[in-house]
């Protein structure tokens, strides 16, 4: 088995990438701005929902429905799939997705050609998920990303920096460089309209030449074997309809039950991802139809690690994940990194609970910590994972194997929090380590200031400014005011504020 | 502190020891919304994982009577107006906590307007965190003063000479930064601003 999440598995820590992300300035504008952006038209169309809480918990209880009864769904989807003219495969990881879809293009290519094999794809954060395009300019097949933002990264030779908008770390003058570079249009302005045509033009090329395209999926619909796109741009639809040969990736969590089910996500997504009413392009297609679309249509079914969550009833949460980065653009910590710094293609919080649970935790076991359990991502979500809480849930399982080694054991983090244990557990012992640390502290004091601090508290001092631990502490004046009469001027006298 | 960081089987013997503490009160009153909903969203789960239906119950039992401090006045006491003097200009950080999972909004704002010679200034994208997050602040350094500059700024915008939340954490952090900046923005915990009268220390301070 070879379950990996795009490169996360050779990627730094969160903290090592998160400090070289806040040095970049202008990424930083660039995230600040885009986030800020789509939060508010979120706010907006999820505020004139007068039924917004109803409909996250449908969607919520729809999705929890069909992952408790997950593999009776998948095989009612295959049989509508293929009994309207799909072929659907399963492929238990990457490599073997990778393979699948490597000989279907390799079936449908006349095997007397001597162009190079291209392929167009729609947007899928899946096919980055299992490094498709690498695999597949391994066996020298041209995978050309068709979804504008996509197209910027891939021709930028960079990485999806967010799950909706790839690149949204880019500006505009950004963008106008790469296309220079790439579209040999040196004149090439940074005006929206002039990107736009310049990318029309280099896509339209594309969508009328080239025979197989490669999309995911944002659900697959079980009673009719359907396949559902959303999007904003209708280059996605371009690939579903021009080509003559549909090859489909589909992580196994996004299949649902009924096409009825779409009446609660086709109004949570648009409305989370983008802030849109609706998408402009909502594209569902069911098997293939002789003389209309791709003749030929397949659906590669993906676990890549999925299925391992479904056993514990907090993991499998994380499945219910419909993709719409609402979590992303609200998290005060995307918002400062922006998304590369988690090491992942599926970023922010959403990212650091799925990377870490579908591959191996040992290769991200930062980004549990990545957090500040603010709660904000849990607030938007449209399927109501309690992201918060499968982040704890995390870092217990980081500890737990932490402290099955030697080396973790005698960790100064673990050291401290087995002492603090036993300090809050006895009024004795925490009034003990009170008046010790008072002492302990003078050799810090400067001008009544904790300003330099050793070892992990010198993360606060390197920055920020402490008060010391006061003379007279709170249990101090709780227990003298119990012998004297409780007077106004006999608290303040003592506390005052800070 | 050791649940949220992981260190779930630590955690037990404290969530033992504020039972026994605190199970014959008749009311708990909490100084800290992040104290209150750890109480709340998870002490529950802890005596569910250890499988101890005696300390579940008796969680179950105590937690109806805990509370945050601005929920004891105004959901409990009912009480909105204390009589505090605090002629300042303040501005009021919702924690994240208090906001999210105790779903507390109106009620300190309710508390501060009654607080005669109080200026109540509104903080900018006041429901963003401030970046402390417990053991977050340390781990995550840069990223945590990276959000404590945001919320600096916020503060600063206001001109407020006090900064005011339900959670000492926040200010302490708050605090510390603008500290650090050479600021003379003061953090006071709202119970501080409620207890102050006038002519006495804290109401002039």
């Amino acid at each position: 088995m070879s379950i990996r999440v795009g490169k996360a598995a050779k990627a730094p820590a969160f903290p090592i990438a998160a400090h070289k992300a806040l040095e970049n300035n202008q990424l930083r504008a660039n995230v600040r701005r885009a986030t800020t952006t789509i939060r508010n038209k979120r706010a907006l169309r999820v505020e004139e929902m007068p039924d917004w809480e109803s409909l996250r918990s449908a969607g919520a209880a729809i999705k929890q429905h069909t992952l408790a009864h997950l593999d009776h769904y998948l095989e009612e989807f295959v049989r509508n799939c293929e009994r309207a003219g799909g072929k659907v495969h399963w492929a238990r990881d990457a490599d073997e997705a990778n393979s699948i879809a490597i000989n279907l293009i390799r079936t449908y290519t006349p095997k007397d050609s001597t162009a190079p094999v291209e392929v167009i794809k729609v947007k899928t954060m899946t096919s980055d998920e299992i490094q498709m395009n690498h695999a597949l300019e391994r066996e020298g097949i041209v995978p050309i990303e068709t979804d504008l933002a996509d197209m910027i990264v891939q021709l930028g030779k960079d990485e999806p920096s967010h799950i909706v908008v790839p690149a949204l770390h880019k500006n505009r003058t950004e963008i106008r460089d790469i296309f220079r570079a790439s579209m040999a249009q040196p004149e090439l302005t940074d005006q929206p309209e002039d990107l736009t045509a310049a990318a029309r033009k280099y896509l339209r090329e594309r969508f009328l030449r080239t025979k197989i395209a490669v999309s995911g999926a944002n659900f697959a619909i079980a009673d009719t074997g359907s396949v559902c796109v959303v999007e904003s741009e209708g280059n996605g639809r371009m690939c579903l309809t021009l080509p003559e040969v549909l090859i489909t990736l589909v992580g196994i969590e996004k299949v649902i039950p009924s096409f009825g089910d779409l009446e609660v996500f086709l109004q949570t997504l648009p409305r989370s991802a983008t802030g849109e009413r609706m998408n402009p392009y909502n594209s569902l297609w069911t098997g293939v139809t002789p003389g209309d679309g791709p003749q030929h249509f397949h659906v590669i079914l993906l676990d890549n690690g999925r299925t391992k969550l479904l056993e514990d009833e907090m993991e499998r949460e994380t499945l219910q994940c419909i993709r719409c980065a609402a979590c992303l653009n609200a998290c005060p910590v995307y918002r400062e990194t922006g998304g590369h710094a988690y090491g992942s293609i599926y970023s922010g919080p959403i990212g650091a609970i799925l990377s870490p649970q579908l591959q191996s935790l040992e290769h991200s076991r930062s980004l549990p910590y990545a957090s500040t359990l603010c709660g904000a991502c849990y607030e938007v979500c449209p399927v109501k994972i309690n992201i918060p809480e499968v982040l704890i849930h995390l870092r217990g399982r980081v500890v737990r194997e932490d402290q099955k080694t030697l080396k973790g054991k005698l960790g100064v983090e673990n050291i401290a929090m087995q002492a603090a244990a036993t300090i809050f557990r006895s009024e004795r012992r925490y009034e003990a380590s009170q008046r010790l640390a008072r002492i302990g502290q003078l050799a810090f004091e400067r001008k009544g200031l904790l300003t330099n601090l050793p070892g992990m508290a010198g993360g606060w001092t390197a920055t920020r400014d402490l008060k010391p631990i006061p003379s007279h502490s709170f249990r101090d004046w709780w227990k003298s005011r119990n012998n004297t009469t409780w007077s106004p001027k006999s608290n303040m006298s003592q506390g005052g504020a800070n | 502190m050791h649940y949220n960081t992981g260190y779930h089987g630590e955690a037990v013997p404290l969530v033992r020891r504020f039972v026994e503490l605190f199970r014959d009160a008749e009311t708990v009153c909490v100084p800290s919304a992040s104290c209150v909903a750890m109480m709340r969203e998870h002490y529950e789960l802890i005596a569910r994982n250890e499988d101890d239906p005696r300390l579940l119950a008796e969680v179950q039992a105590l937690l109806p009577r805990v509370f945050e401090f601005s929920e004891l006045l105004t959901k409990k006491l009912k009480v909105t107006d204390v009589g505090a003097h605090f002629p300042h200009s303040v501005t009021y950080h919702p924690s994240c906590h208090s906001l999210r999972m105790l779903n507390i909004r109106e009620e300190p704002l309710t508390l501060l307007r009654a607080v005669d010679g109080l200026n109540l200034i509104e903080l900018p994208n006041r429901e963003q965190c401030c970046g402390f997050g417990g053991t977050f602040a340390v781990k995550n350094m840069d990223v945590s003063t990276a959000m404590l500059a945001e919320k600096k700024a916020c503060v600063i915008e206001t001109k407020a000479d006090v900064v005011t939340s339900l959670d000492n954490s926040c200010l302490m952090n708050i605090w510390g930064g603008l500290h650090r900046d050479g600021s003379s923005v003061r953090t006071v915990h709202i119970a501080e601003i409620l207890n102050s009268v006038k002519g006495l220390a804290g109401g002039n301070a």
